[in-house]
């Protein structure tokens, strides 16, 4: 590997990123798949940095996943995002940040079509004012929240608590960054370090201390493929994916995983469990997977917070052998309970893959 | 009068069209960018389809063209237009009024590093055709020489018909090359399984489709239909590549010890620059525009500058002399009709 | 457990599994095989093509990639007519082939 080569594409890859005044939108599922990830992401960046970030009760689903699995036509979904952005308008924001990567991807890609095809942008204005009386200012500056924190990344590396780094050893944690699929695939200028060696994450775990690894399916997709996992008769297309991903990695021992999707840290987590039991194996040290996070999950990590805060009780992979090799303190007593201390209940351990 | 004849580019078609004006009783002037004459040539090891050494072709030609006034290491700084002629001032502070120039600037070798895909530049064992030419050339390579050779792919049309590569040219001579550093990789390495990766092969020229029915056949070259789309590096350091088979229409993937990419031709920015100073149309594959693109190759849509070799598109090395040739006898024409 | 669903067979070729042992020992028999270029007359032109799935350049290729089974499947359906050698391009004897694949495989197995 010629590190200077990924520099030079890296180089040619950097989408401008205001540093303040966003709008920020939630993602559909994060909340239930990940429930502490966008919580810290406000947090560190309205409390720890002191950015304005807006958000508002009345913004909804953009319609991505209906879009994806083919069950509305795309007029409906592009007056589904002209009305986010007119909420945008209307609070008074010009910079809009996704917190879902498919999100940000479906909003990059109906920006890119109302720009060939200007005709179909008047005609969802025409649909939006039909529908709920707003108007909209596409938005000047589209970002991904994983952008932002990329860009924030060595200030929250210089207030942090603990490094991406075995605290026995001293040395880096080996991390494989995965990016979900529509983040630059499509619009490879779009993300930062394009498409086929995205940077976004890579940088966060440089400058957090950890060392980036690439094997042969990095690119791959994690395996969720919106049609492959909800039809049921497909989900097996889903799972071979995932598979196909943990055989590469494998050999390369990952300490960790850190993603930028909605769909990828969940499936990555769930389906280790499902292959342990269905194939018997697994891929962390002693029984254990290789623990899966939201890079906002990660950022809370270095900057000390406590896991359980984070939800990191809500991954099926345990993460308390990668928070001891690191050395986050956390009381494993509090794993299973909630706000105020209350008991939300243990789950069932799984037969094959050991978990805490 | 006696008649300048400027000859831009030290390449095989400058010193060719040199050589033969010099017959022709001229002294032409060569005018090189770099420090010594041959072009790409020159740093080439042997040539399809009979395996003849290229240092001997270039020899050749230097030596024929010897009695021509030769500036290396030299640049146009501007061309002005005079009334019916050209002042061209040369980087070296030197300055030639002519009214006849034979541009033979020829082409620059697609930066393969821009197909992302294939990530050469970025992955260690990822070369391109010129790197293993200069390999066999003698020249050590830690890539080709510190590695097992166990198997070894070669993936065609790299920037080549490539629309995003904003090349949609075929590069003529990269197939048949294919074929011939694939012959010179078994040679060298008889054990290694040597795989062609190829959209369409086009074995158009004098003893091509032999040569390749000779890597069939003799060297047992495994030709597979279907472009590479991704390649990737192990945990060894090899490189991983998968592609279709679009012959059984399954995906095929393999690990190899090395890939090499068969970079394409694409207008030398050195072409440009010049084409821009006199000014000179470009066609719409970005090479110069000839005034006519079956009868008149050789020729510029401008009275007094002709064309020879690859600044007006992919070439052979027979094309790109057999057009100095032609180049040189238009100059002599030309001149025949100034008096 | 059964989830009902599980990991799917991968259909994809992975070269650095096929055994070419044999077709190696097939091709110093028959230089020939290699000359194959998959322009497709021989199946064109083949009596038993149209009905048994028969095609001899898809033979060549099975053996190539390590598919066999499905080679010997099609194998099966050649009535040794010679058409194929008729309008072989490449000069191929492909009745000549068809006959060595069928020693070589069979004397192995």
């Amino acid at each position: 590997m010629i590190y200077q080569g990924k520099q030079k594409i890296w180089s040619e890859y950097q989408k401008e990123i205001p540093d303040d005044r966003w709008f920020y939108v939630r993602s559909c599922i994060r909340q239930n798949f990940f429930p502490g990830s966008e919580r810290m992401f406000m947090e560190i960046c309205r409390n720890v940095l002191g950015k304005d970030f807006y958000e508002t009760e009345h913004h909804t689903t953009c319609g991505g996943i209906a879009y994806h699995c083919d069950t509305i036509p795309q007029e409906t979904v592009m007056t589904i995002v002209a009305r986010q952005f007119a909420l945008m308008t209307e609070a008074g924001y010009e910079n809009y940040v996704a917190s879902c990567i498919t999100s940000f991807g479906n909003y990059a890609e109906i920006l890119e079509t109302w720009r060939e095809f200007p005709e179909l942008e008047a005609k969802i204005r025409e649909l939006l004012w039909k529908a709920c009386r707003r108007e909209f200012n596409k938005p000047k500056y589209l970002a991904h929240a994983s952008d932002l924190i990329y860009k924030y990344r060595n200030e929250i590396a210089s207030r942090a608590k603990y490094r991406l780094v075995n605290k026995e050893t001293g040395e880096p944690l080996k991390v494989v960054e995965h990016i979900g699929c529509h983040y630059s695939k499509m619009f490879p200028s779009k993300g930062v370090g394009g498409a086929e060696y995205p940077y976004v994450l890579c940088g966060m775990v440089e400058a957090w201390g950890g060392n980036v690894i690439d094997y042969p399916e990095r690119r791959h997709c994690c395996g969720y493929g919106f049609r492959q996992y909800h039809v049921k008769a497909n989900r097996g297309y889903s799972l071979s994916n995932t598979y196909k991903k943990f055989e590469s990695m494998e050999p390369y021992h990952p300490d960790m995983i850190i993603t930028n999707c909605p769909g990828c840290p969940y499936f990555l987590d769930r389906w280790q469990y499902v292959i342990a039991e269905s194939e018997g194996k697994t891929y962390g040290q002693n029984g254990y997977g290789i623990p899966v996070f939201t890079y906002e999950e990660v950022a809370g990590l270095v900057l000390g917070y406590d896991p359980w805060d984070l939800g990191l009780q809500l991954h099926q992979v345990a993460v308390e052998p990668l928070l001891d090799k690191i050395g986050v303190e956390y009381n494993p007593e509090d794993k299973y309970k909630g706000l105020n201390k209350k008991d939300i209940m243990r789950p069932g351990l799984p037969d094959v893959l050991k978990c805490c | 009068m006696k008649e300048n004849i400027v000859i831009i580019g030290g390449g095989i078609a400058g010193l060719e069209a040199a050589g033969q004006l010099l017959k022709l009783g001229y002294s032409p002037i060569i005018i090189e960018r770099t420090e010594r004459l041959g072009g790409h040539v020159a740093s080439w090891h042997r040539l399809f389809p009979d395996m003849s050494p290229a240092k001997e072709l270039v020899d050749g030609l230097v030596a024929a063209a010897s009695g021509a006034n030769i500036f290396l290491n030299t640049e146009i700084s501007f061309v002005n237009r005079l009334k019916d002629s050209y002042n061209i001032m040369l980087s070296n502070g030197i300055s030639i009024i002519t009214r006849i120039m034979l541009v033979t600037t020829g082409f620059s070798v697609f930066d393969a590093s821009k197909k992302e895909e294939y990530g050469y530049g970025v992955y260690d064992q990822v070369i391109t055709n010129r790197d293993l030419e200069h390999w066999f050339n003698g020249n050590a390579d830690p890539r080709i020489d510190n590695s097992a050779m166990n198997a070894v792919g070669f993936v065609h049309c790299v920037g080549s018909r490539d629309e995003k590569a904003r090349n949609s040219q075929c590069s003529k001579v990269c197939c048949i090359t294919a074929v011939k550093q694939a012959i010179e990789i078994r040679q060298k390495f008889p054990e290694a399984s040597v795989y062609c990766f190829y959209m369409d092969l086009r074995m158009f020229g004098k003893k091509y489709e032999d040569f390749y029915i000779n890597a069939q056949r003799d060297y047992g070259i495994r030709f597979i239909r279907g472009r590479v789309s991704e390649v990737s590096e192990n945990i060894e350091g090899k490189v991983v590549i998968k592609a279709e088979d679009t012959l059984s229409g399954k995906p095929v993937k393999v690990t190899l010890d090395l890939l090499v990419l068969m970079a394409g031709m694409v207008c030398s920015q050195a072409s440009s620059r010049v084409a821009g100073m006199i000014p000179l149309p470009t066609d719409s594959d970005g090479f110069l525009k000839s005034k006519d693109n079956v009868y008149g190759v050789v020729e510029s849509p401008k009275e007094g500058i002709f064309y020879a070799g690859a600044c007006t598109g992919p070439k052979t090395v027979p094309e790109a002399l057999a057009e100095a040739r032609a180049a040189a006898l238009d100059v002599h024409l030309f001149i025949n009709g100034l008096k | 457990m059964d989830f009902g669903f599980r990991i799917s067979p991968s259909s994809a070729i992975n070269l650095d599994n096929v055994d070419l042992t044999l077709f190696e020992r097939l091709h110093e028999m028959e230089p020939d095989v290699y000359k194959c270029m998959a322009c497709g007359s021989c199946s064109a032109t083949c009596p038993a093509s149209v009905y048994s799935g028969m095609s001899i350049r898809k033979v060549i290729l099975c053996l190539q990639r390590g598919r066999e089974k499905e080679a010997f499947r099609m194998m099966k359906n050649c009535m040794l007519c010679g058409k194929c050698t008729m309008v072989c391009p490449r000069g191929i004897n492909t009745r000549h082939l068809i006959l060595s694949i069928s020693k070589l495989y069979s004397e192995t197995k």
